[in-house]
């Protein structure tokens, strides 16, 4: 068992009227909610880390619950989401793997039909790196209209002995969308992909 | 005014050389970007924008205020930035900064006595904007001498323009250079 020591952390919400074409009726929020935590295992190779995943179980129930807030409070508004992680430079990729489950889960408790995988991506980098964070729908993979990525980064972290873990959700689809593909109207919503 | 899109950002810092910081620091930015009207072309008259920073003083300062949870009187510092996109020129961001957009954001965040601290400039997509901080009634109190980087991946593009309001209810984590200190400010002059 091991603390989870937050530094800092961060809610962004982006709106989205229009890019170019028409204004939308109502603009898409994309919401980014991030932590700045100690990386228990910086500097040197444990081989036994797999507990930190339930040690981060509170903070990404907390995250999540602070990024539907930050959108308005109605979970069923969020449609897409996705989680990455970035880890500083005496930390491994491998603990970055360790979002998986305490990300994923913490959205999928608080956000009704979830049954999609959450997209994610992971990396080592400095203070200031950026992070592209992978977004798909909620309940079916393949939604096309859904498919985005929101860039994430902290000019100040992650420190080397730091990892910045990440949640994003969105409330629709690409603002003018029309690559075609599944539709979020039409998918079925039982096994996660149509 | 043409706004594209609006992010707003709420950060709070916990811990700084490995000292807690309880109550957290906040810092909001709320940063609107908008079609510049004048790309790629010399106009004269820049009245245009000045209204429009004044739309934005209100809209941009009132989200931050809104994204801290905060009554206005408890907004201790702000700032404000433009950064302007390759087709325009940096006067348009001066006519947004300065003539208007001053008198809607202090009554976003009640009084602000103190200057405004500004920063400008050109830049093409998913360049930093540091917005410089300042106390809002008292422009020497010097623990809240501070700046916030905003950065939007897809902004500016070339015809557009990036503007940033940024909001604090504290100052920097560990204060310790000094100087005026915010409880005894007089906030008349804006100066201390």
């Amino acid at each position: 068992m091991h603390d989870v020591i937050v530094r800092k952390s961060f809610v962004s919400v982006e709106e989205i009227f229009h890019e170019g074409g028409p204004v939308a009726q109502k603009p898409l929020l994309r919401g980014i909610v991030g932590s700045v935590i100690k990386n228990p295992f910086a500097g040197r190779y444990v081989e036994d880390i797999v507990g930190f995943m339930d040690d981060l179980k509170p903070l990404g129930m907390k995250m999540a619950q602070d990024l539907i807030a930050a959108l308005g409070g109605d979970a069923s508004k969020v449609e897409g989401y996705g989680k990455a992680s970035l880890v500083g430079e005496t930390g491994e990729l491998e603990h970055g793997a360790l979002w998986h489950a305490p990300g994923g889960y913490s959205m999928r408790e608080n956000l009704p039909a979830s049954n999609a995988i959450v997209p994610s991506s992971k990396k080592v980098g400095g203070p200031g790196a950026r992070i592209d964070v992978p977004v798909t729908h909620r309940n079916a993979s393949y939604v096309r209209s859904h498919f985005d990525a929101i860039e994430v980064g902290l000019n100040d972290a992650p420190k080397a002995d730091e990892m910045l873990v990440v949640l994003v959700m969105t409330t629709g689809p690409r603002i003018h969308n029309r690559a075609g593909g599944l539709a979020g109207a039409d998918i079925i919503g039982k096994d996660g992909l149509k | 005014m043409k706004i594209r899109k609006i992010v707003t950002t709420v950060e709070e810092i916990h811990l700084e050389m490995g000292k807690t910081i309880a109550p957290p620091t906040r810092r909001a930015a709320s940063t609107a970007v908008i079609e510049n009207p004048f790309a790629g072309v010399f106009k004269e008259d820049l009245d245009l924008l000045m209204t429009v920073g004044e739309e934005l003083g209100t809209l941009l300062g009132q989200k931050c205020v809104d994204a801290l949870g905060i009554a206005p009187k408890d907004a201790e510092s702000y700032g404000k930035a433009a950064m302007v996109g390759e087709n325009g020129e940096l006067e348009h961001a001066a006519a947004i900064l300065h003539p208007k957009m001053g008198a809607p954001l202090r009554k976003a965040v009640e009084k602000g006595a103190a200057l405004v601290p500004s920063s400008k400039k050109m830049g093409s997509m998913g360049q930093p904007l540091d917005v410089p901080l300042g106390h809002k009634d008292a422009a020497y109190v010097r623990s809240h001498f501070d700046a916030m980087e905003v950065r939007i991946s897809d902004a500016p593009r070339a015809n557009e323009i990036m503007v940033s309001i940024v909001v604090t209810d504290s100052g920097r984590p560990l204060p310790r250079v000094g100087g005026l200190e915010s409880k005894d400010a007089k906030g008349e002059d804006g100066l201390r």
